[in-house]
């Protein structure tokens, strides 16, 4: 079997099969292929695996829902078209800095961790690019500056846990607090004003009528649904969350492979502190505060499984935009932010539930078929 | 082997605080009474009948023994007595009355209590807070700690060991105090049966007498026993009466379990109910070059001093029990565990210690646990199949759906994949399927040495059948195979040569022709079969 063809069917004669083995009816595989061909492809909506897309479209009803709650609450501003488009827009740039740490995050949980420091990493990498000394270098090297960072502590994370065997929870709940501590003490305390008109148009500026904010959040979106469904990478992150043994027993490194994965979500941290400097034209240590826990949230609601191996892109993305129009519903009927958390802690409880008795009817599927091996 | 009346003895003055055992035979149960009948008893999974008519008569204050080899029914008959399961049909009689258990806590209340080989205690409590798990003396919400401790105090005593604490956490005791404290926590609940899933494994052997002595304690107070071990020597010796399961049938019932011959006993083990069908051997020896060399591999506490050999086109079994060290020999060949020492080659080199050596240098594995350990449940076929070798057929790093799924379609209907449809979830699939898929990931990636551990646990036979096709021709196209197996019958059938494990060690080498499946449970079974029985 050294060459390159094996095909192990070369057996002249197969053992007669017992009669309980069904009898394989033509018309039903070819029926089977059939589907096969029409439903193995990806969609932009489904990401992949099957019930994802059920998932995303009832996620799409949730929105659908949020929007006629608005059209009721408030006819007169519904009804002009102008102010619908522009209200869309503002939820986009509402979603878009969360966003762009969701991407980050939705590979993190999918890979079977978590990475709590995400809002610290910003801070930290906000602070660091608007310091003096590197605004001396001008826009570039602010960026720069922001992905190093972002990359680097995502990395120091990532060593910890794979290297260093510590609990993600652990590892990155000391970095939310170190990160913090080191944006602190490298800004003074002090709010440091960004000098760079570049910088400061990015969150200013619409390109054809839309914000560049909101066209970073489909970059990166984008490129986190490639990563996740058509490479290499993406299928590691899937078999490494999923089962770790198995994927490891088939010859991936686990370990490696959760390194990158919390670099990643660094450099989606480093992304989103340009985003946010460039929105307040400044940083401080105390900038992106709990992102993590919105991040988190909207993976969640997204349909990414906490325990890994299962997450889509989009599911996340809708799940962020979902929290930003229940923000933006709350703030055009002038209702109180208090109000507004009660009904965003009610929805992931509401999405956790919904995904707990769907995962329910898999355990119990599990169950039944391991059983026979334990005879 | 300490006598009763030493540990009564030694009761009294390790707990002077506590009267004489209280405890007594509960009064309903006469010794000698039937209290446990089951007739017919079937209990079937999705494609495999775990239990396909199974007797069984257990009387109050007797040992009964259940004998049976791996796979034979044993595990899923103590799981539908404790409760986990429910029977498909057949009767259970308890006390004189049909009864179902619907759940773990309607057995336990009825009085039927199980010691599993992996014990469930809660590591971080006190002795006395597992022996009264779930069912805490409270008052007023609160727990009546000193009423606890003196019950928990006085059932240790009636075990003979109260010399243990009973506030003392569980973690902090050695597996034998571990096992006490199961059976504290079973006397806890006044059980009348008692069932212990090979508690000797876990012992060491001068336990193994205190262990004996506890189970007379026991019976003599009227409690009935359950009794499952692999070895036959401590049925002979604890045991009063002996039950032998087969594929999931009861084919014998109540021996003695003293004076039946052994060779009745194995004969009822082992005769064949079910015939596997296994492909012919080659006639000529076909196998090349050593491809695999084992030299004095070594892993403390599992196995010793291993050296092996597989030739190209071979297939080499591996016999031997469940913590016989077969798996983690396995494991550690694939690179998947550190050595301590000893050296594998993969045609003449060393391997670089990590699977992802092992892969590069053509070998794979199909782990023992196919759930947990080989497969994406949720991801599709096509996944799962490419999962070791996705990375081949992509370019600049993004994958060939359409490349993979050509090749994993390929594989299926190689192996005759049922269904064929490489799009839906593997969890989706019979056991049977389930380890095609593990298999055929291997088919993929030009493997030159295939390790199967337990390649067709769960898995019904005429999925066997084609099981063991695939791999004998796997052989014939000049794979290497080392096969590790539990079940004799399927070693002796399938390899060319077989080594023998037990205890960490090869005890024998042989071609299969040369061996017979009772020569082999004797070796396995720690060559206690042949001793002190009438020929």
């Amino acid at each position: 079997m050294s060459d390159a063809t094996p095909t192990p069917t070369a057996t002249p004669e197969r053992p007669q099969l017992p009669a309980q083995s069904p009898p394989v009816d033509p018309a039903e595989t070819a029926v089977a292929s059939d589907k096969a061909a029409g439903t193995g492809r990806l969609s932009w909506w489904r990401g992949d695996g099957g019930d994802g897309a059920k998932r995303n479209l009832g996620l799409i009803g949730v929105l659908a829902a949020l929007i006629v709650v608005g059209a009721v609450t408030k006819p007169d501003l519904y009804g002009d078209p102008t102010w619908v488009w522009n209200n869309v827009l503002a939820i986009l740039q509402l979603a878009s800095v969360v966003g762009v740490v969701t991407v980050g995050m939705t590979f993190v949980i999918i890979g079977g961790g978590i990475d709590l420091s995400v809002g610290a990493i910003v801070a930290l990498a906000g602070v660091w690019c608007t310091t003096v000394a590197t605004q001396s270098y001008g826009a570039g090297g602010m960026i720069f500056t922001a992905l190093v960072v972002g990359i680097c502590v995502g990395l120091v994370n990532g060593v910890l846990i794979s290297y260093g065997r510590l609990v993600p929870f652990i590892a990155t709940l000391a970095m939310l607090v170190a990160a913090r501590g080191l944006a602190a003490s490298i800004s003074n305390k002090q709010t440091q004003v960004s000098s760079s008109t570049f910088i400061n148009d990015i969150a200013a500026r619409k390109v054809l009528g839309i914000p560049i904010l909101v066209y970073i959040l489909g970059a990166v979106v984008v490129a986190g649904w490639v990563l996740l469904n058509r490479t290499t990478f993406g299928r590691r992150t899937i078999a490494v969350g999923g089962n770790p043994e198995a994927a490891r027993l088939a010859g991936i490194n686990v370990r490696r492979h959760t390194m990158l994965l919390y670099a990643l979500s660094g450099l989606c941290c480093g992304i989103a502190a340009i985003m946010l400097t460039s929105q307040a034209t400044s940083a401080q240590a105390a900038m992106a505060n709990l992102y993590e826990l919105d991040a988190i949230a909207a993976a969640i609601i997204g349909g990414t499984l906490l325990s890994g191996g299962r997450g889509t892109i989009v599911g996340s993305l809708l799940g962020v935009i979902i929290f930003a129009t229940i923000t933006n519903l709350f703030a055009i009927n002038g209702l109180s932010i208090e109000a507004q958390n009660m009904v965003k802690g009610g929805i992931i409880v509401a999405a956790v539930l919904v995904q707990q008795f769907q995962f329910k009817s898999v355990t119990r599927l599990l169950a039944r078929n391991r059983v026979t091996t334990a005879t | 082997m300490a006598q009763p009346e030493e540990t009564t003895a030694a009761t009294g003055s390790a707990d002077a605080g506590v009267e004489a055992p209280l405890v007594e035979a509960p009064p309903d149960t006469v010794a000698g009474e039937v209290v446990l009948r089951l007739t017919d008893l079937v209990k079937t999974f999705p494609g495999v009948r775990a239990l396909d008519g199974v007797q069984l008569e257990v009387r109050a204050g007797e040992v009964h023994c259940l004998l049976g080899q791996n796979g034979a029914g044993k595990s899923t008959l103590i799981k539908v007595l404790s409760g986990v399961h429910q029977p498909d049909s057949g009767q259970v009689e308890w006390r004189g009355e049909p009864a179902t258990f619907a759940n773990p806590q309607a057995a336990m209340k009825a009085g039927i209590a199980t010691i599993y080989q992996e014990l469930d205690l809660v590591e971080d409590l006190s002795v006395a807070e597992n022996a009264f798990l779930g069912h805490e003396h409270r008052r007023f919400g609160f727990v009546r700690r000193g009423r606890m401790a003196r019950q928990t105090r006085q059932i240790l005593a009636r075990l003979g060991h109260g010399e243990i604490p009973p506030g003392r956490m569980v973690r902090s005791l050695p597996a034998a105090g571990k096992q006490i404290v199961s059976m504290a926590r079973a006397l806890s609940h006044e059980a009348r049966l008692i069932i212990m899933d090979e508690p000797s494994a876990v012992l060491a052997h001068d336990e193994v007498g205190n262990l004996f002595r506890i189970i007379r304690e026991l019976t003599a107070q009227g409690i009935a026993v359950i009794y499952i071990s692999h070895r036959l020597e401590e049925i002979r010796e604890i045991g009063d009466r002996v039950t032998v399961l087969k594929d999931g049938r009861t084919t014998a019932a109540n021996l003695p379990a003293r004076d039946t011959p052994t060779r009745d006993l194995v004969s009822r083990m082992t005769g064949r109910t079910i015939e596997y069908v296994f492909p012919d051997r080659p006639t000529d020896d076909a196998a090349g070059a050593d491809l695999l060399q084992v030299e004095g591999l070594t892993r403390g506490g599992e196995f010793a001093d291993v050296s092996l050999n597989v030739r190209a086109g071979e297939i080499v079994g591996i016999a031997g029990l469940v913590g016989s060290g077969r798996s983690e020999l396995l494991e550690t060949i694939y690179g998947a565990r550190l050595p301590e020492a000893g050296s594998v080659r993969m045609e003449g080199r060393v391997l670089r210690p990590g699977v992802g050596a092992a892969v590069r240098a053509g070998m794979g594995m199909a782990p023992e646990e196919r759930k947990s350990q080989a497969l994406l449940l949720g991801e599709p076929i096509y996944r799962n199949v490419t999962l070791a070798t996705f990375g081949r057929y992509a370019r600049l790093g993004f994958t060939d759906a359409a490349k993979e799924r050509a090749e994993a379609d390929r594989i299926a209907e190689t192996l005759e994949l049922r269904p064929r449809d490489v799009d839906r979830p593997v969890r989706t699939l019979s056991g049977g399927n389930q380890q095609k898929v593990v298999v055929g990931r291997w088919l993929l990636g030009g493997t030159r040495l295939l390790l199967l551990d337990e390649p067709t646990r769960g898995v019904d036979v005429g999925a066997r059948a084609e099981l063991y096709q695939v791999i004998r021709s796997l052989a014939a196209q000049g794979v290497g195979v080392l096969l590790v197996s539990s079940e004799v019958p399927e070693v002796l059938g399938l390899a060319d040569r077989v080594l023998v494990m037990r205890e960490g060690r090869v005890v024998r080498e042989a071609a299969a022709g040369e061996l017979d499946e009772n020569t082999v449970l004797d070796l396995v079974m720690a060559g206690s079969l042949m001793e002190g029985a009438p020929a």
